[in-house]
């Protein structure tokens, strides 16, 4: 059976400092995985090793079946990454950051309308991004990392400025109604564990939980932060 | 790994190096223009070579690095560099030095081997702080190694373009390096040569040797749980061997 | 702890490993990098009307500096060179900041695109950005400064000036990528530039000086523009094999 996310002794380091060390898990299709862990304890790296965007230093690491980084370019364009950083042109529209996307990944134009509509920002489509407030800027991102319907989800505190309504919004493209398979930070314990198949707790850099959903315990994860 | 035959090799050096300068001072015949002062050019031009050998040789070690992903060819390609540079300083000066005795000023432009080495020592100046501004070791290593390659093919393309730029060429001694000195003169250039060859590749490997050292000595101090913090530690110089260091 | 975990005890619903995702081909994505850099000039209006003013500005200086009402031959050739080659230091110290500091490259890099789409637009960007430059700036150094006029030689001059924008646009492009993502990026950037342009001034301006002569014109020594064709090809091919580096983490 093939997992979508294999994960054997994943290592990165930064120069000497261990960045994310010993991560192993297999995380089947559709399934959602939540992270946690305190500031600097390397989810973000998580998702950018995840996502092709830092090679792995040690360890193996398949991603929809393909072994990063040698086959990366199998799945470049299958992934979908919200992170901190929007990854978005400040100078330009949401509409034409999003043109210029869809054209990389070869996305036709009425998908952009499609999911402009679905977070409710048709209307301020045309605005430059500097003009927008940081939670419409969010809803853009999120648009932009499911534009190309990709198969897995990576999801760096996903609703951090987004107000309870603007993050019922985005549910059905990055939620668990989504379908995809995700990989999800947070520092919400309830939230968190509330939409998560299976925990991973990072303390610098290590994983010091890995539990099934239903097993862990919160004050488990409240531990990670002490 | 690198201190192998270090003694032998140190000893050869300075046999040879103090040959070569018997030879200058004792043999070769003093040139007819220009007289004593002549016999600096047994030293600045095999200097001269020999630092634009090892920029070209560093950049080729980038291209391994690059190529095998193998930090080892960073810091091979670093310390030759690094060697270059400081060989470079002594070729402006001895340059210059020669060509204030020589023409009367300490710096001539249509002398293209220096015109052009001036500029490539220039490019080089920024290695160290391109280096040094680029925290993630690895994006360091690999930066610098770019860097390498393309400063490595700017020295020969810069050399012929300089050369060019010259409308006409002074009667010198090198005209064609060697090709038409008069035989004792040829005989002492390439005892020179061969010295600062030996020079060269003799530094290179202390150096290496003793950034190996040093690299072991912290990954075992590391091992031990008493390293410094390697986030407060920052070097412009390859760190990296470390973690790939065949004991 | 370590232990590895399934996660979903049920069979995958559908084959991850189905085939790869077909990315546009590297025209298009090079056509869509273009769009959005000019898009971006015209919005913010940062380099090119910097670029043309600053070019302008230092005709002015030359004329005071030098105590100069007109300049032809050599010296009409190297201040226009050496004008031109800080204009362009302009562009290159901007070339890849907006895509650094807003995430452009991990955008670019998660999209099925092959990453020399990302080298060839960037050039492209330059070299227009040096044509416009030019566009102003050789009629504004006709009209302050140069003494003969321009009209009979601009043929070879532009395909002079030409020769060397592909120089300047490779290696501009690959120093500022070089350059971008370093702590000194604005001391690096011309740092890193001008010695490796040697070459380029050395060329463009020999080339240009006899065009530029108070009488007749001279015609153009052809081993200057070889060495121009030289240092394009050889920085070009350098450029393609080396940038793939400057992207990879």
């Amino acid at each position: 059976m093939t997992h979508t996310l294999e994960l054997v002794g994943l290592e990165r380091r930064y120069g000497e400092r261990i960045a994310l060390a010993d991560v192993t898990l297999n995380l089947g299709h559709g399934a959602t995985l939540v992270v946690f862990g305190p500031n600097g304890a390397g989810k973000s790296t998580l998702l950018r090793v995840l996502a092709g965007l830092l090679r792995p230093h040690d360890g193996t690491l398949r991603v929809l079946g393909h072994r990063l980084p040698d086959e990366d370019w199998a799945v470049r364009g299958r992934i979908g990454l919200l992170g901190h950083d929007p990854l978005l042109y400040r100078d330009l529209t949401g509409r034409e950051n999003l043109r210029y996307h869809a054209s990389l990944h070869r996305v036709d134009e009425p998908r952009i309308d499609e999911v402009l509509e679905a977070v409710g920002m048709e209307r301020r489509a045309d605005e430059p991004l500097r003009s927008l407030s940081r939670g419409m800027v969010q809803r853009l991102a999120v648009c932009r990392a499911v534009l190309h319907d990709p198969e897995l989800l990576l999801l760096d505190e996903p609703r951090a400025n987004l107000d309870p309504a603007a993050g019922a919004l985005v549910e059905p493209l990055i939620g668990r109604a989504s379908g995809r398979t995700r990989v999800v930070t947070s520092h919400d314990p309830v939230g968190g564990l509330a939409e998560a198949d299976l925990v991973l707790g990072l303390r610098a850099g290590r994983p010091e939980l890995l539990e099934w959903a239903a097993d862990v315990d919160p004050a488990a994860i409240a531990e990670l932060y002490r | 790994m690198y201190g192998k035959g270090l003694r032998a090799l140190s000893i050869t050096t300075a046999l040879v190096m103090t040959g070569a300068f018997a030879l200058v001072f004792f043999w070769a015949p003093e040139d007819a223009d220009q007289g004593f002062s002549q016999k600096i050019f047994y030293v600045h031009v095999p200097m001269a070579i020999i630092a634009l050998c090892g920029f070209v040789a560093g950049g080729v070690m980038a291209a391994m690095h690059l190529r095998t992903r193998d930090s080892r060819w960073d810091m091979r390609s670093y310390v030759a560099i690094h060697l270059s540079i400081i060989l470079g300083v002594g070729v402006l000066l001895t340059g210059s030095i020669w060509a204030r005795v020589s023409w009367g000023h300490w710096w001539v432009w249509n002398e293209p081997t220096l015109v052009s080495f001036l500029i490539i020592f220039l490019l080089y100046c920024t290695y160290q702080p391109l280096r040094f501004s680029i925290q993630d070791p690895e994006r360091q290593a690999r930066y610098a190694s770019v860097f390498a390659i393309m400063a490595g093919a700017f020295v020969p393309l810069n050399f012929m373009a300089v050369r060019l730029a010259q409308q006409y060429t002074h009667p010198r001694v090198l005209g064609n390096i060697a090709g038409n000195l008069p035989g004792r003169m040829e005989w002492t250039f390439f005892a020179s040569m061969l010295g600062m060859t030996l020079l060269f590749v003799t530094l290179w490997k202390y150096e290496m040797t003793s950034k190996h050292a040093s690299s072991q000595l912290r990954r075992l101090k590391r091992l031990l749980g008493e390293g410094e913090n390697p986030a407060g530690r920052r070097s412009a110089a390859p760190a990296a061997a470390e973690t790939a260091a065949p004991v | 702890m370590t232990g590895e975990r399934d996660s979903d005890p049920s069979a995958p619903r559908e084959d991850p490993a189905r085939t790869p995702r077909r990315g546009p081909s590297t025209a298009t994505a090079v056509g869509a990098i273009l769009r959005k850099e000019l898009r971006v000039e015209l919005r913010t209006l940062e380099s090119v009307p910097a670029m043309s003013l600053f070019s302008v500005t230092t005709f002015v200086l030359f004329h005071f500096a030098l105590n100069r009402d007109s300049v032809s031959g050599d010296l009409a050739s190297g201040i226009l060179w050496v004008t031109l080659l800080f204009s362009s230091v302009l562009a290159i110290n901007r070339l890849f900041v907006a895509d650094e500091e807003q995430g452009g490259f991990d955008g670019f890099l998660l999209a099925p695109v092959d990453r020399t789409a990302l080298l060839i637009a960037k050039f492209l960007t330059l070299l227009g950005f040096l044509v416009v430059l030019e566009i102003v700036a050789v009629p504004a150094f006709g009209l302050l400064l140069l003494e003969p006029s321009l009209g009979r030689v601009l043929v070879r001059l532009v395909g002079i000036l030409l020769l060397a924008d592909v120089g300047i646009a490779a290696v501009g492009t690959l120093v500022a990528a070089l350059a971008v993502r370093t702590r000194a990026r604005d001391l690096l950037g011309p740092l890193l530039a001008l010695p490796l342009l040697v070459p380029v001034v050395i060329g463009a301006a020999r080339a240009c000086a006899p065009l530029l002569g108070a009488g007749h014109p001279g015609s153009v020594p052809v081993r200057w523009l070889e060495i121009l064709g030289l240092y394009d090809l050889v920085f070009g091919l350098l450029a393609y094999a080396v940038f793939d580096f400057l992207l990879e983490d």
